[in-house]
């Protein structure tokens, strides 16, 4: 049983654990699970003054549950992989681990941080989140996460891993 | 814009715990491993797309149960879903998270948990994530929405 407990776990497993953390957010602080909101307050909480309405005019303490919950799984990461693990997981395969493997991940990442932002959500808040209610722009935005990423890991592929 | 935004002591707690939940649950499920993602794009396995669609469906379920219910928060108010309106950035917007994604490896979830597990090379995933928030801030005016 623990050492079980200790491998990764199954996708269906995986998936009820994960979808229920949409009702709990609900039931504890009637709020709807999303992540990415969560660079905008981080923003806006260090830079109140940026030049930019999207950040100045932004309530960040009103997204404070959000950062506790952000700071949830940063511990929950250090958790899994120190205890709950039996092996080291590998997070990023051996070819990022450069120059060239860290430039892939800061234009990535700028890829992640603008396109969550302008398409106002992410897997949680647009795919889990959004499809759960019903909410069909959640479904678009959830196709073209998809568009997105084949796209680039069809197309330019080859050349970037 | 919500109605409630400060929480007791108790129910930050249990926020916290939840995220604890679900960072433990993004890296035992390996939806923080690049491979995985790869592999989803590649269409190589199931994995990603069980995960997340049985996640969707438990998500469903919960939230007809929730509404049926009738059930309130532990602030005892009624729980309503704020719908994400339909904008072009949604089209543009995901596509441009997608090729992130590919990228990267990691959606925003998991870039967090990566931190917390010590894989310090996710702490430039997030410095680009920060970056491309910054952008969206300053364009964000002259883009289509």
């Amino acid at each position: 049983m623990v050492s079980l407990l200790l491998q990764p776990w199954p996708w269906w497993l995986s998936g009820i654990l994960i979808g229920l953390t949409v009702p709990f957010l609900y039931l504890v602080a009637g709020k709807g699970f999303g992540i990415s909101t969560s660079l905008r307050h981080i923003g806006a909480a260090c830079t109140p003054n940026a030049p930019f309405e999207y950040l100045n005019k932004h309530n960040w303490r009103g997204g404070t549950w959000n950062l506790i919950f952000i700071g949830g799984i940063v511990l929950g990461g250090f958790i899994a992989t120190r205890f709950l693990s039996a092996e080291t997981v590998e997070f990023l395969p051996a070819s990022y681990y450069s120059a060239g493997g860290a430039l892939r991940l800061l234009a990535g990442g700028v890829l992640v941080g603008f396109g969550t932002r302008y398409a106002g959500g992410c897997t949680s808040g647009h795919a889990i989140t959004g499809i759960s209610n019903l909410n069909w722009p959640s479904l678009v935005a959830t196709i073209f996460f998809f568009v997105g990423g084949l796209l680039v890991t069809w197309g330019i592929g080859s050349l970037l891993f | 814009m919500q109605t409630n935004n400060t929480f007791s002591t108790r129910a930050y707690g249990g926020i916290l715990l939840i995220g604890l939940y679900f960072g433990i649950l993004l890296v035992k499920s390996e939806v923080v491993r690049w491979q995985r993602v790869h592999d989803m794009f590649l269409f190589k396995e199931v994995h990603m797309y069980g995960v997340i669609s049985v996640a969707i469906v438990v998500g469903a379920l919960s939230m007809l149960l929730i509404k049926r219910l009738e059930v309130k928060d532990m602030q005892q108010k009624p729980i309503v879903y704020e719908p994400k309106p339909f904008h072009k950035g949604v089209i543009f917007g995901g596509m441009i998270f997608g090729m992130g994604w590919a990228i990267t490896g990691a959606c925003p979830g998991p870039i967090y948990a990566q931190i917390g597990a010590g894989e310090w090379l996710a702490v430039l995933t997030f410095i680009g994530a920060m970056v491309g928030m910054y952008l969206y801030a300053w364009l964000k005016p002259h883009l289509p929405h």
